[in-house]
């Protein structure tokens, strides 16, 4: 990990910890808890896309695996959000397993075509299985997490629990992206060929990589169930899929923090839309939630011909420009 | 006669209906430098795959250190210390030139998938090495001044380097070099001969697939003639010079 990664930590703990005390809004507030979640999810995906160049398009299932595993659990079995969530995860892991090691063993795309199956068939069994996941009707009235004696029902503890659990896992996935395990990674990225002559597992990294990224929307997953304790089949569609890989790409998949970008700028946008909505209203131009989709799309059209490297790559060389015209400049000045 | 080191017997790879190595044998010999030339096509670089694993033999064996290898993924084949290059270099262009290197200590460090997710760099000894010795292959290839350069932004000559330093850095007992002089100028071509010598005194057995001639004539110690994926010759380079049938291979007679 570089210094400038711990220096990016420990912005994020100080904004994090502020933010609160700007934002009295429960709304906005929770707002940034789903911002939280989303972060979450797209830590993993970006673990995935940007470092071992495979692409999911079914996260949003995983998602809702972690979600279902935390409702059924708790509500029908009466088992703690704790041990839920663990759970959520192992399922989310060996399910992952089932799904990726015939299609990571090959080269190429085939993990995304596998993916978008899979979001299908999830999704279509939390609207179907009645019995066991309340079909369209959900499942109501999950528990609050507990941290020790605490209860995390208000919106603002569950702020700084969720963000929290990003930083923690901004933290393990920065561990590995700098380490022997992730250089391989990256290196399949770059050539699997080669990578595998230098005596990297490629198949092995690649799905080792894509159980963690399920594990972590999976976490996210059952840490929505826990906040809104309320569940139903609607958010983990394939749409949602889709939005999370938009995120990841308009930050800029190559790197974790462009990811982290994207994911929080693509989750208040809706806010901000329908803000603007409300204060142009007055001249009669109004604004309709249903668009969102389009205005998503044309954002990642436009990234990826304008700024293939996501938004962080763009802002990085925007800076890297703006100070080398300094330095031209200046030496045009001086000398 | 020097001990063997690499043995390929009755070796065969058909791609459908196409040979494109038939009934192969070459032995060879530690410590040496052994050419294959042949013309385009003649199934070089496919032997490079089969030994290393990128591509099963149709039939034949392939014998390393006395083991028999075919048929083993390329990860285990670079851990038992045969490296390569490929003739297309095959750098990882989005890491530095330092971190390229880094990858080829992957063999010879062990920090697996969850001590890596727990503990940052900083609290592992191991990484601070794996950065040491690396640094110490881009100095053998005489390009450490390149080390935090992003190694996609080096010149063809300086990426044909770092492939040779990464395929060092694995420690291998054997190298294999797909063209390492194509697309080089002159200069670049002898430096390339005095590196793979350097390599030669490192006691690593070179096998060298090339097709500048006087490159492969001067530091040779054996030349295999590879046509339509048989061997056609093979002795020293004065020998191959006069072999009447390597003549009509590469005039067409």
């Amino acid at each position: 990990m570089g210094h400038r990664d711990y220096i990016g930590l420990i912005i994020m703990v100080v904004v994090v910890a502020l933010i609160p005390r700007l934002i009295e809004n429960d709304y906005y507030i929770g707002i940034l808890v789903f911002t939280a979640l989303n972060c979450l999810t797209c830590m993993g995906l970006c673990l995935l896309m940007g470092y071992a160049g495979q692409i999911s398009l079914g996260h949003s299932a995983f998602f809702g695996l972690g979600a279902y595993a935390t409702g059924i659990l708790t509500v029908t079995l009466g088992w703690s959000p704790w041990a839920a969530m663990g759970a959520g995860a192992c399922l989310a892991a060996l399910v992952a397993v089932v799904v990726g090691v015939p299609s990571l063993r090959l080269k190429g795309h085939y993990l995304a075509m596998a993916t978008l199956g899979f979001g299908a068939i999830v999704h279509i069994v939390f609207v179907a299985a009645v019995n066991l996941t309340g079909g369209p009707n959900g499942i109501a009235g999950i528990p609050h997490l507990h941290l020790f004696s605490f209860e995390l029902s208000t919106d603002k503890s569950f702020f700084y629990f969720s963000w929290a659990a990003v930083i923690l896992g901004l933290f393990f996935a920065l561990n590995l992206i700098h380490s022997r395990v992730g250089r391989g990674l990256r290196a399949i990225h770059g050539s699997q060929d080669a990578a595998g002559s230098l005596g990297v597992n490629t198949a092995r990294y690649k799905i080792q990589i894509f159980i963690l990224s399920a594990v972590y929307a999976s976490v996210a997953g059952s840490l929505y169930a826990n906040f809104v304790n309320y569940i139903d089949p609607g958010p983990f569609d394939v749409m949602h899929s889709v939005l999370l890989v938009t995120m990841v790409a308009v930050g800029g998949m190559h790197n974790i923090w462009g990811a982290l970008i994207g994911a929080v700028l693509l989750s208040i946008l809706p806010e901000f839309l329908s803000a603007l909505s409300d204060y142009f209203g007055g001249v009669g131009i109004s604004y309709n939630p249903d668009y969102d989709m389009l205005i998503y799309g044309g954002i990642l059209l436009a990234i990826m011909l304008f700024l293939p490297g996501g938004l962080f790559d763009g802002f990085r060389n925007l800076l890297r420009l703006s100070f080398n015209t300094m330095d031209n400049i200046k030496k045009r000045v001086f000398s | 006669m020097a001990e063997s080191i690499l043995e390929l017997k009755n070796l065969c790879k058909y791609f459908g209906g196409v040979v494109a190595v038939d009934h192969l044998n070459i032995t060879v010999e530690q410590g040496k430098i052994i050419s294959i030339i042949g013309p385009n096509g003649a199934g070089k670089t496919t032997i490079f795959n089969l030994i290393t694993g990128f591509v099963r033999p149709s039939s034949g064996k392939i014998f390393y250190d006395g083991k028999e290898i075919n048929g083993l993924k390329p990860y285990v084949i670079a851990k038992m210390q045969i490296a390569r290059t490929f003739q297309n270099v095959q750098i990882f262009p989005q890491m530095t030139v330092l971190e390229n290197v880094m990858v080829g200590r992957h063999v010879r460090s062990r920090s697996g998938f969850i001590f890596s997710t727990l503990f940052p760099p900083v609290f592992r000894t191991e990484e601070k090495k794996i950065r040491e010795d690396a640094m110490q292959f881009l100095d053998i290839v005489g390009i450490s001044h390149f080390a935090k350069n992003t190694a996609g932004s080096l010149p063809l000559g300086n990426q044909r380097q770092l492939e040779i330093a990464r395929a060092l850095a694995v420690e291998p007992k054997l190298i294999l070099l797909d063209e390492p002089a194509s697309g080089l100028n002159t200069r670049e071509t002898l430096n390339m001969g005095k590196l793979i010598e350097k390599i030669k005194k490192m006691k690593i057995t070179v096998v060298l697939v090339e097709h500048d001639m006087e490159l492969v004539m001067d530091i040779s110690d054996k030349v295999n003639v590879v046509n339509f994926g048989r061997c056609i010759a093979s002795g020293n380079p004065i020998e191959i010079q006069s072999d009447p049938d390597v003549i009509a291979a590469y005039l067409g007679g």
